[in-house]
């Protein structure tokens, strides 16, 4: 008895954690699609992680305007993509707003995914007057053209990173609330959630423990897909002068700075547009295959 | 019509059949021999997974992308059909061979009506006429017992009750004239009075149409009522073959009798003659052992016998025809009457009243927002799930709720659990009203004791969560234990008691099949020390042989801890096996109530009477009535006046019926019928379901020294 009790101890969950991610990992080397996925966003990780030591030049430094891709840099080095009007290297400002966009773009989703799971949770299990108000709410911020929210979330609030965060929350969360709420209702009715009801469990345990986990699969997907989406939302606010103020990189911004210029010079706004094209493409990619693999059983 | 009946129509020799997964080849089928002639039927009976839908999906050289044959021959009408191009088959598929399958609504297209879809048939295989086509689907429709065929015809099926789609489906199937139809599970979608009619109906067509079977069940009481051959399927293999009478009179192959030990048959007893059934799972197709595939779980397997190799279906009789098994040591076996010999169990003495129902009531508001109801003003109508329910329960004791769906079992189960509150009456629990208590006004000790098995067990327990997280969340809810290491130990205990080893506190629910799903439910409804315990259908969703074991499993912790069992079932063989005491129910309104035995004995209420009747039973020395209700369900929102069944009842009597509140006669001491008809002629009813001793023929080999 003792001896069986000890052999079936609670393995570390940590330990499980880690095995059950490259468990899917390896499940995902399946699907070519989702491993270019990954190898973009991986790319685009790194190239943020290690942003100090891989950009060539300080991301705000005046060199030398308008140098063409390749041109070399009197004081060393070249400049592989280029320089803006104001003589700051392109490539390094690309890698150090990478940052910005790797930082924001996640944390906005994230709290978007916190405020929509908790109302389309409570609009779904409840059902009744929780559901008509928290649904009227969303169709209404839904039914808004989506930049004129932006334009007039930000424009009240000033522009900053946690405002950016702010509004991409507002704007994404009843979209993300729709979808929860609708896998709520299906998942509701299923027997366990009804054995957890008879035993007099509570609806914060019955909403996070009993239906919320079950939900995983298609929220999973979504969000990969979501952080592209706020990934070009960031480049739409940066372009419209809504995002990081200036002179902070930031490809949205960089793309707007340079706009005058883009038939004489377009080199200064095709990389940034390429830079988030594809990382873009990297969630959307990832996304697929993580359906894939989820459709399989 | 005049059948050619020496010629085989189907011929399938040797056919293996193989699925290719990311685990490598699976071999569905393996050597599945068959021989049909026109006209005949043969049933192909096994568990779920045993290959036999495979075998249809072959003949109709339909596998998908990533099945194929691997083996073997099919020919139909002397053609092989695997060297037929694609026109030859698409005129085969729906002209020559029909496939009925098992869910009606699927099988129909839900944006046309049935005259379309029947129609088209005989348009796009034979090219007639618009008019001829209409007569002739009219025809189908009248000829498969469609009452009013023209308004079926202009309807959408979803317009349509179950069996009537069912139907549809069936004189679709013929429309073609085929000379093979495939069955496959065609009437384990519908409650059990429309599939005797649909039985019924399916036997008549072999008759009239001259049309030959292949009928796919899992139910060998379905299959003894309508072949005229058996298959028993194991694991992807044909165990045993011949005709319906020897097989059943004589099951030669251990699988097959253990088949037998698992139904509860009419000479069934939970006590005298429990349930044996059998131990182990089916093999994983990947997985099989060498040699027999029923080796593991076989009490016969002998080593070095049974293990040495690929055992051949070997003839029973001397003249090479008839019944063939799959067995080395078919010779050797003699089956003793009771094949395993279980102890013979005490019965539970039942105790105090612990539940009393009394007229109990409830109603769902339905709006109408028609312009109809609006111009009449009657825009609030009421569903009547459950009107006047009156019955006890007495500690460890088993009383079971019978009746189709939509009889409002279900809903006196969700009011009894305080998820729905009654309309009206009142229900008892220990002396305390709980019927107007919703769940979470009620205490701790009213919650623990009144707990639920649920039905699918792909739903009751929660993917997420591991089965010792289920388990001991209940243990610490309920109380029963607080400190981790003594819920631990609870739940290592729950799982010794309903049989499951004890490292499974760590699986999760995916790992896990059916039956053992059913057993955590079990165990987690266990948990908290429960005084009742509502099992809704427990059983219906699992394969015969676990049936058997979860079925008396819930039978012994029930003798051990005393607790009383409501079990809600549409399966009245199952309910005769355990029950005490039966209400049978009709349209929310109970129509018969009493002991088992009463129940199951005239005087029965017509409707009891046609559901044992309905109810088919592998045992050929039954003999059965055969009562077959016309018409559907009414609709629960406004049902019939008076008794609710008078617009299907065989016995009707007249205006009566249809006006007034059947009286309730007391039939005995607590047997009481809800009926029109006066208790004397009731009482003269022949007995649906009469034992013929077996003759001497086919008596059971005694046992060897």
């Amino acid at each position: 008895m003792s001896d069986i009790s000890k052999s079936i101890q609670p393995a570390p969950s940590v330990a499980l954690g880690l095995l059950k991610a490259l468990k899917s990992f390896a499940l995902l080397r399946e699907s070519w699609v989702g491993m270019i996925g990954v190898g973009l966003v991986a790319f685009w990780l790194l190239v943020a992680l290690l942003a100090p030591l891989v950009a060539p030049f300080e991301p705000n430094a005046q060199l030398q305007p308008m140098a063409k891709p390749g041109t070399a840099f009197a004081a060393g080095g070249s400049f592989w993509l280029g320089t803006d009007q104001l003589g700051r290297d392109v490539l390094s400002r690309i890698i150090w707003g990478s940052r910005t966009v790797l930082v924001y773009a996640p944390l906005a989703t994230f709290c978007a995914y916190v405020v929509g799971i908790v109302m389309g949770l409570a609009a779904g299990y409840y059902r009744g007057w929780i559901d008509e108000v928290l649904s009227f709410v969303a169709n209404a911020i839904l039914s808004f053209p989506v930049l004129v929210l932006y334009v007039l979330v930000i424009s009240t609030i000033g522009p900053s990173g946690l405002n950016i965060v702010i509004a991409i929350t507002f704007a994404s969360a009843p979209g993300i609330m729709r979808i929860v709420r609708g896998l709520v209702l299906d998942l509701r009715n299923r027997d366990y959630v009804a054995a957890a009801q008879t035993r007099g469990e509570p609806g914060w345990y019955i909403m996070l423990i009993e239906i919320l986990p079950n939900a995983r699969g298609p929220l999973i997907v979504d969000a990969c897909l979501r952080l592209g989406y706020v990934v070009i939302t960031i480049g739409v606010l940066g372009f419209l002068g809504l995002g990081l103020p200036p002179p902070d990189p930031d490809w949205g911004g960089m793309i707007n700075f340079s706009r005058p210029f883009v038939q004489i010079m377009p080199h200064m706004v095709i990389f940034p547009c390429i830079a988030i094209s594809s990382l873009v493409l990297g969630f959307n990619l990832l996304a697929d295959g993580l359906r894939e693999i989820s459709l399989r059983d | 019509m005049k059948i050619d009946t020496r010629t085989p129509l189907l011929e399938i020799k040797n056919l293996g059949i193989s699925y290719y997964t990311r685990a490598g080849e699976i071999p569905a089928v393996k050597d599945f021999s068959l021989t049909l002639r026109p006209g005949e039927s043969v049933g192909l009976v096994g568990e779920s997974g045993c290959g036999k839908s495979t075998v249809a999906m072959g003949i109709m050289q339909y596998l998908g992308r990533n099945g194929g044959i691997v083996g073997g021959q099919i020919k139909f009408k002397g053609r092989d059909l695997a060297t037929l191009g694609g026109g030859e088959l698409r005129d085969l598929r729906g002209g020559e061979i029909s496939m009925i399958y098992q869910e009606p609504m699927a099988a129909l297209n839900p944006s046309l009506t049935v005259a379309t879809q029947l129609m088209e048939v005989p348009l796009v295989h034979e090219g007639v006429s618009t008019e001829e086509a209409r007569e002739r689907s009219l025809r189908m429709l009248a000829d498969v017992h469609i009452p009013d065929p023209e308004r079926v015809m202009a309807s959408y099926p979803h317009q349509l009750s179950g069996g009537q789609q069912q139907r549809v489906v069936i004189s679709m199937a013929l429309l073609s004239n085929p000379s093979l139809l495939l069955l496959d599970e065609p009437t384990t979608a519908l409650d059990v009075t429309v599939e005797a009619g649909i039985v019924g109906l399916i036997a008549e067509i072999s008759r009239k149409f001259g049309t030959a079977q292949l009928y796919i069940s899992h139910n060998l009481g379905l299959i003894l009522d309508t072949c005229d051959r058996v298959c028993v399927m194991y694991s992807g293999e044909v165990v045993e073959e011949g005709t319906v009478h020897d097989v059943f009179s004589q099951p030669r192959h251990p699988y097959t009798r253990g088949l037998f030990d698992c139904i509860p048959l009419p000479t069934a007893d939970k006590n005298a003659r429990p349930l044996i059934p059998i131990r182990g799972q089916l093999p994983l197709p990947h997985r099989r052992p060498r040699g027999c595939n029923f080796g593991p779980r076989c009490d016969h397997f002998r080593e070095g016998a049974c293990d040495a190799g690929a055992v051949r279906m070997e003839a029973v009789h001397e003249d090479g025809i008839g019944q063939r098994v799959r067995c080395v040591r078919w010779r050797d076996i003699r089956f003793t009457e009771r094949n395993g010999g279980e102890a013979i169990r005490e019965r539970a003495e039942a105790g105090d009243i612990v539940l009393h129902v009394d007229e109990m009531q409830k109603y769902y508001p339905v709006d109408d927002r028609s312009l109809k109801a609006l111009l009449t003003g009657r825009t609030r109508r009421w569903v009547k799930a459950n009107e006047s329910l009156n019955f006890r329960a007495r500690h460890s004791e088993t009383v079971a709720i019978v009746g189709e769906s939509g009889c409002g079992k279900s809903t006196f189960a969700k009011v009894l659990m305080g998820l729905e509150n009654c309309t009206g009456g009142k229900i008892r629990f220990h002396g305390q009203d709980i019927g107007q208590v919703a769940v979470q006004d009620r205490t701790a000790e009213q919650l623990s004791a009144v707990q639920m098995v649920f039905q699918n067990p792909n739903d009751t327990l929660n993917p997420s969560l591991t089965v010792g997280q289920q388990i001991g969340r209940v243990v610490r809810k309920f109380g029963v234990e607080r400190d981790s290491r003594k819920v631990r130990e609870r739940v290592l205990r729950l799982l010794d008691i309903v049989k499951l080893p004890r490292d499974f506190i760590h699986r999760r629910p995916r790992q896990l099949s059916g039956g053992q799903k059913q057993r955590v439910g079990i165990a987690r409804a266990f948990a908290g020390n429960p005084a009742l315990v509502v099992a809704d259908e427990p059983v219906s969703a699992l394969d015969v042989s676990v049936q058997a074991a979860v079925t008396e499993l819930l039978m012994d912790i029930q003798r051990e801890h005393g607790t009383t069992l409501l079990f809600i079932s549409h399966d009245l063989s199952v309910v005769r096996y355990l029950a005490d005491r039966i209400v049978v129910m009709y349209l929310g309104q109970i129509m018969e109530r009493g002991h088992t035995r009463d129940v199951f004995d005239p005087p029965y209420h017509p409707y009891t009477e046609a559901l044992l009747s309905a109810v088919p039973i592998a045992d050929p020395n039954v003999d059965k009535r055969e009562i077959i209700l016309d018409g559907t369900l009414p609709s629960a929102v406004d049902p019939p006046r008076g008794c609710p069944f008078h617009t299907r009842c065989p016995r009707k009597l007249g205006k009566i019926c249809e006006n007034e509140r059947p009286p309730q006669h007391q039939a005995g001491s607590d047997h009481v019928i809800a009926c029109h008809i006066p208790l004397e002629e009731l009482r003269r009813v022949d007995p649906v379901i009469q034992l013929r001793p077996p003759p001497d023929d086919v008596k059971m080999p005694s046992p060897v020294a």
